[in-house]
């Protein structure tokens, strides 16, 4: 490590809040932009296969009844 | 030669593709990028001059570099779209609108902290900041342009047309600190000559300038899938593929 303690470190020579609140808010925004396709991918995917599901078992009901 | 073209016009290639690749770039991504921080924020040295301010630079340049190859990206997606007509072109184009979104907004952010350290300002109306700033309203532009209209190919069309005209910004932003007396440095890595900037520095920003490749390679993958989803929700191979 560069730094000569973990608090020296986190001073940043003074400028600690500006550096890693900068660190900070880009792993934020990182994980927004990641975590928005994940998620709605996955509503995407619950819906289509829940649809597919009641299908299926719509077409069983028919089959029986005739 | 022709079968790859063809491939990547097939959705249910694509779809495929990244399926297959997410699994592996996720976690190397995310792995590189902390490694990558830990490097510049405690292993490269100090700048004799800024401090420990300047280890911004490994998310700054990174991000700013990575914001406008996206937007090459996206206007030659939106230049496919309006040529031929191939509506995957119109998927990679709206993919790419908000990752370069949220790339420039780093750009921005991390600017505007390390200005307020180094020049004093958290803004400066300086030529490179604010060609910068017009590029983040392009994106945005994009994506609320698509948003506008209730028919979807007419958006995809309108939105390929912003991303084209917006191409004039691209040049304006490289030549900025060269055009106008800026506040803003020029470039210090150059590939035709030595870069203005030690090894020990070097290193991890380009580590890290390809970390944000990769993870603008990830991302794309991430929305395409997403919007492949919605796009082929009633289609065959989907429902196949997701409840075999």
């Amino acid at each position: 490590m560069y730094f000569d303690s973990v608090a020296d470190a986190l001073a940043m020579g003074g400028h600690g809040a500006f550096v890693w609140g900068a660190y900070g808010i880009t792993f934020l925004i990182i994980f927004f932009v990641l975590l928005r396709p994940v998620m709605s991918t996955r509503r995407l995917n619950a819906g289509i296969r829940e649809e597919a599901l009641r299908k299926r078992s719509a077409k069983g009901a028919q089959g029986n009844a005739s | 030669m022709w079968r790859i073209i063809h491939q990547f016009g097939s959705p249910p290639w694509v779809y495929r593709f990244c399926d297959r690749v997410i699994p592996w770039l996720f976690p190397i991504t995310v792995l590189a990028l902390l490694a990558g921080s830990v490097w510049g924020l405690l292993f490269a040295p100090t700048d004799y001059k800024q401090g420990d301010s300047y280890r911004i630079i490994y998310i700054h340049v990174p991000a700013a570099v990575v914001a406008l190859a996206g937007y090459y990206v996206m206007a030659l997606a939106g230049l496919v779209s309006l040529v031929w007509r191939i509506k995957l072109a119109d998927t990679a184009m709206r993919a790419a609108a908000p990752i370069g979104a949220a790339y420039t907004a780093i750009a921005l952010i991390t600017g505007a902290i390390w200005g307020k350290l180094t020049w004093g300002a958290w803004w400066v109306w300086d030529a490179r900041i604010t060609s910068m700033l017009i590029l983040f309203f392009l994106y945005a532009g994009v994506i609320a342009l698509f948003e506008a209209y209730e028919n979807k190919t007419v958006a995809a069309r309108a939105c390929a047309i912003l991303s084209l005209v917006g191409t004039v910004n691209i040049p304006i932003i490289y030549k900025s600190v060269d055009w106008w007396y800026s506040l803003h440095q020029p470039a210090s890595i150059k590939f035709t000559e030595s870069s203005a900037i030690d090894a020990s520095m070097l290193y991890p920003l380009l580590g890290m300038i390809i970390t944000f490749y990769a993870l603008f390679a990830l991302l794309m993958m991430l929305y395409l899938k997403r919007s492949l989803t919605e796009d082929y929700a009633r289609s065959a191979w989907l429902h196949k593929r997701l409840t075999a």
